[in-house]
């Protein structure tokens, strides 16, 4: 196998990591050791993460009343609430852009696709999203009940309805299946059982979870072969216990840090690891990029970025400002990625599923549409109101207008090129195309300078760097990380 | 120069032609397009929950007027199909086709446990899975998997939309979506990515490398290909100047021509009717029938009728009952169309909705959809419905 230059490596991780890094900050950490710069990359600063807020609890309408309401003013609460839930993926997004921690937004990315969860209430998504920045390099155990007890998750697996006389296994089902051990390694009598144990389990209109005991059942429960008096507590208590909670996260990391075919003894032995740490993890993140094979050639380079990984490394690189910030999430809808609405219970299942014949030709002019501010001719199918009864309708149908009004227009953002154009100060015209092209990509044997040149406009040094640059970011190679 | 290159584009297009000359010349000595034989499946989504009970209207049925005191649609006003049923007023094309012949009305369509919502409800009739699982494939895509293995151009599905639909995502294969094959070709054939194709090494490269590539391939490759083929012929007819209109005409005009597609996919809609649902409702229907008088009169005249099967599907009907504000909330089964010249059985297929049976409120489901597309899978398009499905559902018999 080919040597991957240390450059390289450290571009991977810069990716991996979070986002993508600067030519510059590759060059500062090339001067460490790898176990500094690891280290570095996986503590971030002392402080924990600024929440991204755009509610507080206390300019909420007061949600009791929400029946009373008239017309008008449950349109305004439904505005409040769609607007909100717009101006939250556009917070979360620039967050992701200037983060000091980008690890800590990468996981929190990975945790969103991981404990997808749909809901109209932008107080209830704050919160969630909260949790998962705040614990997604934390401890598992602590992050699983935290989101199992956040209202989102609550509401969206229907276990408000989840009661003593009348089970409702939906929340039960997918904290085993897609939260924990995966398919296959529990019965459907095992669900039975912890759906008993989770009722009671319950929020109150200002979110906060709540345990309802009137509702709970208070019988024995079996569950996984152990018989007791269970609440929900203990059943996560019991999932934790189980191997295979820690083997099926570990190999999801593994997909989504590493390669999305996994090497099954290495899943095996982080996974024994994981789980000797009582679920650290840090620990595990740690592990995963101070190995060696994390840096083969075989992992670098291959993995299909998401299109809000695209779109943050994109804007990471060269920093700028859409006139109307809405437009990131056209690009989201078009591309097939919008924050808080994944597409189910599963999360968005990404790899090659990202790309088809439409959005590859999408994604390769995404940079011309942005940093040319070409037309955007693309309109994306309409979307539907979910979750209120049909409440939102009308708030549909208004986003829809918004994307229609989008059409043919062009996309406004103030770019600036400048400290992107400052890092190759140092860089000889001759060296320029290959340069800009080795650090944008991870693999990039197919771009040939003679082609950059060609197609660039070389009038003046900075007009070169820029046309290079978005030539080397149309390309398939610039899709994978 | 320029006029030389023209010359040799022309014979080279006839160059090719040849290579397929028997069949080519059997359909011109009968004055057809296309040889007969060349199925088609067309599937039209009415995205957002078509209110099916007002679709095919129950208009013998007391049980139907009273839950609907103002939205039930009075029988006088409804196009009469039979004795229990009749059709929205707008809908004036199919009741045509109906007494043509030409329509297949299957009531009471759904699946076990249903779901609610848009989202979720879309993922099950666009992947067919069962309720309770999650498929990252759709049932065209699968199809495509099965049929086109090796195939350069993934062309033999496409989806009239700027973005693909789930149900035409395979694991190996993607259908394709355009709007307009002129300005696909003009997007694709761009210098750069053209170039960026040819210099393209081979050589130990990750396999989502070449992924990449050979999906920019194929999208290059196929829209030269959609656009050559749809140069071929250009519709007399007058389309509606609708979204629909529109796109009925570019799956109209490539069905005339010799493409290999056998799948179109078009969406129309919003059909989510919660609010003021007659005006909405109404609207949709007349740009549906419009567009598709025109359509399968285009088909008629160009004896391509035969070979062309239209499917009409909606995520989920609505509930019985209307709702205080003069529309109708999400619902469960629902009635689909089919729409074609080759229906071995047409009319009304099976019982109206069972109304005095109503599952709190909602309708019950009769037919699982997944045996209409194993039907059509099989009988229609010569596949392998059960690879594709994963699961033997029994045929119907309306072709």
């Amino acid at each position: 196998m080919a040597v991957v230059p240390e450059i390289k490596q450290l571009q991977h991780l810069g990716w991996r990591a979070g986002f993508g890094e600067s030519p510059l900050v590759i060059q500062a950490w090339s001067k460490k050791r790898r176990k500094e710069v690891v280290r570095k990359v996986i503590m971030g600063p002392e402080a924990g993460p600024d929440p991204v807020k755009v509610v507080d609890e206390t300019d909420l309408p007061d949600y009791q009343r929400i029946r009373k309401m008239g017309a008008e003013e449950r349109k305004m609460v439904q505005k409040m609430n769609t607007d909100g839930i717009k101006d939250l993926n556009v917070l979360w997004t620039h967050a992701m852009i200037s983060s000091e921690h980008p690890l800590r937004e990468k996981m929190a990315l990975f945790w969103h696709g991981h404990f997808a969860c749909r809901t109209q209430n932008v107080l209830y998504n704050q919160q969630l999203l909260q949790v998962i920045r705040q614990h997604g390099l934390g401890n598992f155990g602590t992050l699983l009940t935290e989101v199992s007890k956040s209202p989102a998750m609550l509401a969206f697996l229907n276990n408000q309805q989840n009661r003593k006389q009348r089970p409702n296994e939906n929340f039960a089902r997918e904290v085993m299946e897609l939260f924990t051990m995966g398919r296959g390694h529990y019965t459907e009598k095992d669900i039975k059982e912890a759906a008993r144990a989770f009722t009671g389990w319950s929020y109150d209109e200002v979110g906060q979870f709540r345990f309802r005991k009137n509702f709970h059942d208070e019988g024995s429960k079996t569950i996984l072969g152990k018989t007791g008096n269970f609440q929900g507590d203990d059943v996560i208590k019991i999932l934790l216990e189980q191997k295979q909670t820690a083997k099926y996260i570990t190999e999801k990391i593994y997909k989504y840090f590493v390669n999305d075919q996994p090497d099954e003894a290495i899943v095996a032995k982080l996974a024994d690891k994981f789980y000797q740490s009582d679920y650290d993890l840090r620990a595990l993140m740690q592990e995963i990029f101070l190995s060696d094979w994390f840096y083969d050639d075989r992992n670098i380079g291959t993995r299909i970025k998401s299109p809000v990984e695209l779109l943050v490394g994109l804007r990471k690189t060269v920093p700028m400002q859409f006139e109307q910030e809405e437009a990131m999430l056209v690009f989201q809808r078009v591309m097939g990625q919008v924050l808080f609405y994944p597409p189910n219970v599963a999360g968005w299942p990404g790899g090659r599923s990202w790309i088809d014949s439409s959005s590859l030709m999408f994604r390769m002019r995404v940079p011309q549409i942005i940093l040319y501010s070409q037309e955007f001719n693309i309109r994306p199918k309409e979307i539907t109101p979910e979750m209120g009864e049909g409440q939102n309708y009308k708030m549909t149908m208004q986003v829809n207008e918004f994307l229609k009004k989008q059409y043919a227009r062009r996309v406004n953002a103030s770019i600036d090129w400048n400290p992107y154009i400052a890092a190759y100060k140092e860089v000889p015209r001759e060296q320029l195309a290959d340069r800009i092209s080795q650090s944008l990509l991870l693999k990039n044997s197919s771009i040939n300078k003679e082609l950059l040149e060609k197609y660039s406009d070389s009038s003046t040094r900075e007009n070169y760097i820029k046309t290079v640059t978005i030539d080397v970011m149309s390309t398939p190679e610039y899709q994978l990380c | 120069m320029l006029i030389h290159r023209r010359r040799f584009l022309q014979v080279g297009s006839l160059a090719s032609a040849s290579l397929m000359l028997p069949k080519f010349l059997k359909a011109m000595e009968k004055g057809e397009l296309v040889p007969p034989g060349n199925k088609v499946l067309v599937v039209v989504q009415l995205s957002g929950g078509n209110d099916g009970l007002n679709t095919v209207i129950p208009y013998r049925n007391d049980i139907y007027y009273k839950m609907r005191p103002t939205l039930g649609i009075k029988r006088e006003a409804a196009l009469s199909l039979n004795d229990e049923l009749g059709i929205h007023p707008a809908l004036k094309s199919f009741k045509a086709l109906y007494d043509d012949g030409s329509l297949g009305v299957l009531n009471s369509v759904g699946y076990p446990n249903p779901d609610r919502s848009h989202f979720r409800s879309m993922d099950i009739w666009q992947s067919a899975s069962e309720s309770k699982d999650y498929w990252n494939t759709g049932w065209l895509g699968r199809y495509l998997d099965a049929q086109c293995k090796g195939c350069d151009k993934p062309t033999q599905a496409l989806e009239i939309d700027d973005t693909l639909s789930l149900a035409l995502k395979g694991d190996a294969v993607k259908g394709l979506a355009l709007t307009d094959p002129q300005r696909l070709f003009g997007a694709s054939n761009d210098r750069y990515f053209k170039e960026l194709l040819a210099k393209k090494k081979h050589d130990e490269e990750h396999q989502n490398v070449d992924y990449l590539y050979k999906t920019m391939a194929e999208t290059i490759s196929s829209a030269a290909y959609i656009q050559q083929q749809f140069k071929t012929y250009k519709s007399k007819e007058a389309y509606p100047n609708t979204e629909l209109g529109r796109n009925m005409k570019t799956i109209a005009e490539l069905i005339m021509t010799d493409i290999n597609t056998s799948v179109y996919y078009v969406s129309h809609g919003s059909f989510d009717t919660h609010v003021g649902q007659q005006g909405q409702q109404q609207r949709l229907f007349e740009q549906l029938s419009d567009a598709l008088q025109t359509f399968t009169a285009d088909l008629k005249k160009n004896h391509r009728f035969d070979d062309v099967l239209v499917m009409t599907f909606s995520e989920f009907g609505r509930r019985v009952g209307q709702n205080a504000s003069g529309g109708t909330d999400h619902g469960t089964a629902n009635n689909m169309f089919l729409i074609g010249g080759g229906l071995k059985q047409q009319g009304v297929l099976n019982e109206g909705p069972d109304l005095q049976h109503l599952n709190e409120g909602d309708l019950q489901y009769k037919v699982d959809f997944k045996n209409v597309y194993a039907t059509l899978l099989k009988k229609w398009l010569g596949a392998d419905d059960q690879a594709i499905l994963k699961k033997q559902y029994e045929y119907l018999n309306f072709i």
